[in-house]
């Protein structure tokens, strides 16, 4: 019978995903990706307290390896857009597991950043489109400078244009308003995917726990602090 | 009518290797020819539907409630008895078979008792194969302790979940055979009717409680697990929707009915405490172990247990049997306690319960262990009351909790309509006149795995029987029977609630047919309850539909039937002039209050047939011998 | 003391149903908040009006019959308590009481409170065994099983299948009582031979039966009257990816899974 021979390997993974917990093996391995980014790219933006030409320069060598940051492009486009559609297919069944709702419905103890994952993320997804337009292509304009020529291939002023960017309190509330999201949809993620995948125990699952909470927030904290940094030192406009 | 137990003429540990030996088999090929119909999927039930099908059988099976594994043996907390010897203490299958025999005050038949014995060896194996959590020890082993006063430690346990552990094991194979298409499972169908065709069981007529319909099942033969009457108390520790209907459409048409009168009382039960009641919440035997059983001395004394001194409290269990304490037997525990309440020495609302205090074992042993060992159920009473029984002695009180009595059977279960098998609390069973703890677990799964695949099998085999289908006329005239019953019901229209009636009942059935019983109670209950029951029919109110989903309809018809029932019981206890077990007959005591058999004139099952409306049922008696046991006088002192 | 109910009545599945405002009288605090409603329906019998229908059995805590929302939440406001266990101690005079049944496309509604929960006894029977023939066992002590491991197993299985935890979860799974019977079985060496078999099937059927899926969000172990922990999810979740990893058995649904299939034996 069929469970007598090992299922082709192709036949047997789509099969995973039919079930949810293949959803949610691919968004916690996507979670992974995204969250390695977000850490990555914390650690770049950091640069910013080392001046301009540190930042610069890190920009300039990024976009310097073409190779390498395709790849990175494209593996972070892959996991988000597995990772929305794997959302996007629970949402669904969440709709439909429960076609009549409550009047009145208490969420008893369930965090908040738990119940809200289903919007959070969307809200991060539509502010890292604003993001790319602000910083990476310049289309909404705040003083974007683009790449110019420079003696040593092309130079970058992605230091200008966060310092023109976040001087803008209306910009800055809105990074911080997405990152705080963030921070919650972390907050719950970091150890769901655990959980997901089925690391779970009854002494360590608390501290993993904990820790999610503290990173989450450390990684928070990491990020708030630029534009914040950014209008008390050069004031906002 | 000749009461033939077939009990195999030879040595007792010989006698079901014997039988079973001498049964004819059903070929394999031909077992899925037949169709079994299994009504109930308590630890009988549903044990006994799954191995059927498991055999090959097509089952059909019905319970009343949503789901099979919610039959009242979900409830079952202490534990089950085997004779494994595992804790080397001495135990052996004939000292199980001895202590059930006694236990059951020498009014059960000694060969069923033995087989049960028997086989309690493999119903531990197979739970455990089940993967029942039983307790284990560190070792990995498995765990027992002693139960309800027994010498030996045969009990085994999971939490205080024991007959919730061991019904899921059933119920999940039964599932299995569900998927398997083995069985099919009807739930939310109330069995309302037995169809008898040419002398032999051969179908039920059901109402799907969730559409009304009335609906007809047609089989091979039929076998009845539909547990116990105790509901017919009104206040028992049953689950609200037990009833007796099965049994009693049975009993009309044709089947014995065997010692009505035998119902056990539970001590240990959290008391009443208003109108409202509606259900008695036991509270596990265990608990006796190391809790003390006391009342004031002094009559109406209203102090809270902790302002009164030692010296004015009365010990009562522990002053009258110095030796077992407050472990004596629970018939002997109960009356003790109804008799110093009477006096006017209970305690709490309405001055019925007696105190069950752990101060002492907490004194010497510490919270901790009393916790370990008793704290879900400490959890439970504080739920419950809003006390604390770590600092407010619990109080408890008994509680109809089990009925002996049911379907006559012989030694391979069926009763005298041939072709109905009846399995758990619903036969007469083999606990005699008093269950011993942790024991009817036992006899379900017994009577479910390993003796009704046998005996249904030699059945089948050696008759020869007609096909019959749902349109034989006396499927249609059942139908009729039970379409008219309902109309009757819902058309009386009167003004009184059933459960007022139910509640007005049960109160008369335990005044007078309870823990204690007297020749005069029981004439005037006898004068009562048919009072009452021409009340009933006159006067109660039956709101809403046949067809449709009616919670007030199914409890009307119950207690239709508990009506009738308990006429029966008290023409038993009132018949059975002496006392046994739970049947106590004021009449019928010691100088110091113990229970008087008369085994010269009353050693026998009394088994009634039922004569139709205006007669009175027939007694019919099974003379019960003692060839391995001796009859001698119970004595705890 | 006196309440105010709002309770759905609804007269069966086809029937839209609606909140129907009740008052609840002279309600003492010993009562059960079943008895609460006996109480209710026998002024409706009273009335001539039709009894608010709910389900009950043991009224103890342990058939599992029982349950309904209160104000939102599961079996009411008491941790670990069904709603027969519920006391009105807990309630004040004057409270305002919503009362829905659970809701949940896997549970369709009967009646009033009363719903169709038979889809968790598919998910038991798509696996929730350990396959042993009547008759066949070894003796009960052959098999040593660690006290630890025995008593986890036990705290997976007082699982009474009420259904609270689907009634509860904003994703309506049922998460909770498949991950708690999947660990009962799993946890003990019985239950290793049909451990992948099991996880896979389980989680098929309940995927089919309609249920959502679970994102960790935690309020079934909140209104749990058994307190099964979140850890039993977690366990069906790994059960499951392993088996579909060992690639004996079909992780999805496309075909309907034989029942009686042999069992694919497995290490661990
Ligand atoms: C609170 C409590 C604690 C107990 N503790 C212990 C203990 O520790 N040890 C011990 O050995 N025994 C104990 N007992 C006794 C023991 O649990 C029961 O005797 C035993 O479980 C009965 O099993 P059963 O299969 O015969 O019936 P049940 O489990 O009662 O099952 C009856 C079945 O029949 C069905 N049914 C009934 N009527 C109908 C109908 N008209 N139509 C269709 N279906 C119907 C029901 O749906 C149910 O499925 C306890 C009993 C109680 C009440
Ligand atoms: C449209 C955008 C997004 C949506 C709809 C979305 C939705 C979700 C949802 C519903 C979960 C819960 C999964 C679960 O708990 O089972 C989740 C988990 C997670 N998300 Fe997102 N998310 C989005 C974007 C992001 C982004 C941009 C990041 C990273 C920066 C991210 C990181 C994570 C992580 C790490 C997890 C945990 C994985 C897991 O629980 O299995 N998400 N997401
Ligand atoms: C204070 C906060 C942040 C700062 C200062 C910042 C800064 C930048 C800058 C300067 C770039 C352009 C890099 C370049 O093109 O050279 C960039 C790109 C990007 N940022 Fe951020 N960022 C912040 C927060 C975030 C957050 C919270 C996310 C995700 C959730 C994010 C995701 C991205 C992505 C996806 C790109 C595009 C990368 C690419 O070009 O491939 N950033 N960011
Ligand atoms: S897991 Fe808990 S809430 Fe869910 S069905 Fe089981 S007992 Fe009820
Ligand atoms: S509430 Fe629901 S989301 Fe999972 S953890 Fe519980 S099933
Ligand atoms: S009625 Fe049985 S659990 Fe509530």
């Amino acid at each position: 019978m069929s469970t007598a021979a090992v299922e082709p390997r192709l036949k047997r993974t789509w099969g995973l995903y039919e079930v949810y917990i293949g959803k949610k093996l691919v968004m916690a391995g996507t979670g992974v990706v995204l969250v390695l980014y977000i850490i990555g790219h914390l650690l770049g933006n950091l640069q910013i307290y080392a001046g301009p030409e540190q930042m610069n320069q890190y920009a300039a060598f990024l976009h310097s390896q073409p190779g390498l940051l395709w790849t990175a492009r494209i593996v972070l486009l892959a996991a988000v857009g597995a990772h929305i559609w794997s959302s996007f297919l629970l949402w669904r069944d969440k709709r439909r597991a429960r076609p009549i709702g409550y009047v009145k419905k208490d969420d008893i103890p369930a965090s908040y950043a738990s119940r809200t994952m289903m919007w959070s993320g969307p809200i991060i997804a539509a502010f890292v489109v604003f993001h790319v337009l602000h910083l990476t292509t310049g289309d909404v304009g705040l003083g974007f400078q683009p790449p110019t020529a420079g003696p040593t291939g092309e130079a970058f002023y992605a230091y200008e244009n966060v310092v023109n960017g976040f001087r803008y309190p209306a910009v800055s509330a809105a990074y911080i308003f997405a990152i705080a999201l963030l921070t919650m949809h972390l907050y719950h993620g970091m150890w769901s995917m655990f959980q997901s995948v089925g690391i779970s125990h009854p002494r360590y699952t608390p501290l993993l726990k904990s820790l999610a909470h503290v990173f989450s927030i450390a990684i928070a904290a990491g990020y708030i602090s630029i534009p914040v940094y950014v209008m008390i030192r050069f004031g906002v406009k | 009518m000749e009461l033939n137990s077939k009990v195999p003429d030879v040595p007792i540990e010989q006698a079901w290797d014997r039988r079973k030996f001498e049964m004819k088999l059903v070929n394999p090929a031909n077992k899925r020819k037949y169709n079994i119909i299994v009504v109930g999927s308590g630890l009988a039930g549903a044990s006994a539907a799954a191995t059927l099908g498991e055999l090959g059988y097509n089952v059909q099976c019905f319970c009343y409630q949503d789901s099979p594994r919610r039959a009242h043996s979900i409830a079952a907390q202490g534990g089950i008895n085997a004779a494994k010897n595992y804790q080397n203490d001495g135990d052996s299958v004939f000292r199980l078979f001895y202590d059930t025999v006694k236990g059951g005050d020498f009014r059960a038949r000694e060969y069923n008792v033995y087989r049960l014995a028997q086989l309690s060896l493999n119903i531990i194996d197979q739970c455990v194969a089940q993967g029942v959590p039983f307790a284990r020890e560190y070792g990995g082993l498995l765990e027992n302790r002693s139960f309800g006063g027994a010498q030996v430690s045969r009990t085994f346990y999971a939490r205080g979940q024991t007959g919730q552990q061991l019904l899921l094991g059933a119920y999940q194979a039964l599932q299995r055979q569900v998927a398997a298409g083995q069985v099919k499972m009807y739930a939310r169908h109330e069995m309302l009717d037995l169809v008898v065709i040419d002398g032999r069981a051969r179908g039920i007529v059901t109402r799907d409680l969730i559409t009304g319909r009335i609906e007809s099942y047609a089989a091979d033969l039929v076998i009845l697990a539909t547990g116990g009457y105790g509901n017919v108390y009104y206040l028992s520790t049953n689950a609200k929707g037990c009833n007796a209907t099965a049994i009693w459409r049975a009993y009309k048409r044709g089947a014995l009915f065997a010692n009505p009168c035998f119902t056990q009382i539970h001590p240990t039960c959290i008391p009443v405490t208003g109108e409202y009641q509606s259900k008695l919440t036991l509270m596990s035997e265990s608990l006796r172990n190391d809790g003390r059983i006391w009342v004031p001395k002094r009559k109406g004394d209203t102090r809270p247990p902790d302002e009164i001194p030692e010296d004015e409290r009365d010990y009562f269990l522990e002053r009258k049997y110095p030796a077992f304490g407050n472990l004596v037997p629970r018939d002997v525990a109960s009356r003790n306690a109804k008799a110093v309440c009477d006096e006017g020495r209970g305690v709490g609302p309405g001055g019925y319960g007696v105190y069950l205090d752990f101060r002492d074992a907490i004194k010497r042993l510490g919270r901790e262990v009393i916790e370990e060992r008793y704290g879900n159920l400490f959890d439970m009473y504080e739920r419950i009351t809003g006390e604390d029984p770590y600092r407010v002695p619990m109080r408890i009180y008994p509680a109809s909790h089990y009925t002996m009595g049911g379907l006559w059977v012989d030694y391979n279960l069926m009763s005298t309509i041939p072709g109905l098998f009846v399995a758990g609390e619903a036969n007469f069973s083999d606990h005699g006149a008093n269950r011993l703890g942790a024991s009817a677990l036992m006899q379900g799964l017994a009577d479910g795995y390993f003796i009704l695949p046998y005996t249904v099998g030699d059945y089948l085999a050696s008759n020869k029987l007609e096909k019959v289908d749902t349109t034989h006329p006396a499927f249609r005239s059942a139908e009729a029977e039970v379409a008219c019953n309902i109309k009757r019901l819902l058309d009386v229209r009167g003004s009184r609630s059933v459960d007022s009636f139910h509640r007005e009942l049960g109160k008369l059935v335990w005044d007078y047919c309870g823990m204690s019983r007297t020749a005069e109670g029981l004439k005037y209950a006898l004068k009562k309850i048919p009072e009452l029951r021409e009340q009933y029919w006159r006067e109660v109110r039956v709101p809403g539909e046949s067809e449709e989903f009616n919670q007030s309809l199914e409890k009307a018809g119950r207690v239709a039937d508990f009506f009738e029932l308990a006429e029966l019981m008290c023409l038993d206890a009132l018949h059975r002039n002496e006392s046994c077990g739970g049947h106590f007959r004021e009449e019928y005591q010691t100088p110091d209050g113990e229970a008087l058999r008369n085994d010269d004139e009353y050693c026998y099952v009394a088994a009634w047939e039922y004569r139709g409306e205006d007669n009175a049922p027939a007694l019919h008696k099974e003379p019960l011998t003692f060839k391995y046991v001796q009859p001698a006088q119970r004595s705890y002192k | 003391m006196n309440l105010i109910l709002h309770v759905w009545r609804q007269k069966n599945a086809k029937d839209p149903g609606r909140m129907v405002r009740y008052e609840a009288r002279n309600i003492s605090a010993h009562m059960s908040f079943l008895e609460m409603l006996d109480v209710v329906n026998e002024e409706l019998i009273a009335r001539g009006e039709e009894p608010i229908a709910f389900d009950h059995d043991c009224r103890e805590g342990i058939c599992g019959m029982c349950g309904f929302m209160i104000n939102g939440v599961a079996h009411g406001p008491e941790r670990g308590t069904t709603v027969c266990q519920l006391h009105m101690r807990h309630f004040k005079d004057g409270d305002e009481l919503y009362i829905e049944p659970w809701r949940s496309r896997a549970f369709p509604v009967i009646k009033d409170l009363v719903v169709d929960r038979s889809a968790f006894d598919r998910i038991i029977a798509a696996g929730g065994y350990i396959s042993v023939r009547t008759g066949s066992a070894p003796d009960a002590n052959a098999i040593p099983v660690p006290k630890e491991n025995a008593e986890l197993a036990m705290d997976a299985a007082a699982c009474i299948a009420c259904g609270a935890c689907v009634a509860q979860c904003p994703n309506g799974s049922a998460a909770l009582f498949t991950g708690a019977k999947i660990a009962h079985l799993g946890l003990l060496p019985q239950g290793q031979p049909e451990r992948d078999r099991r996880a896979v099937a389980m989680v098929v059927q309940m995927t089919k039966e309609g249920f959502g899926h679970c994102t960790n969000i935690g309020e079934c172990e909140a209104v749990c009257p058994k307190e099964i922990k979140l850890d039993v999810i977690a366990r069906m979740h790994r059960d499951y990816l392993h088996a579909a990893w060992t690639g004996r058995q079909k992780p999805g649904f496309r075909e309907d899974q034989p029942a009686e299939e042999p069992m694919a034996g497995n290490r661990r």
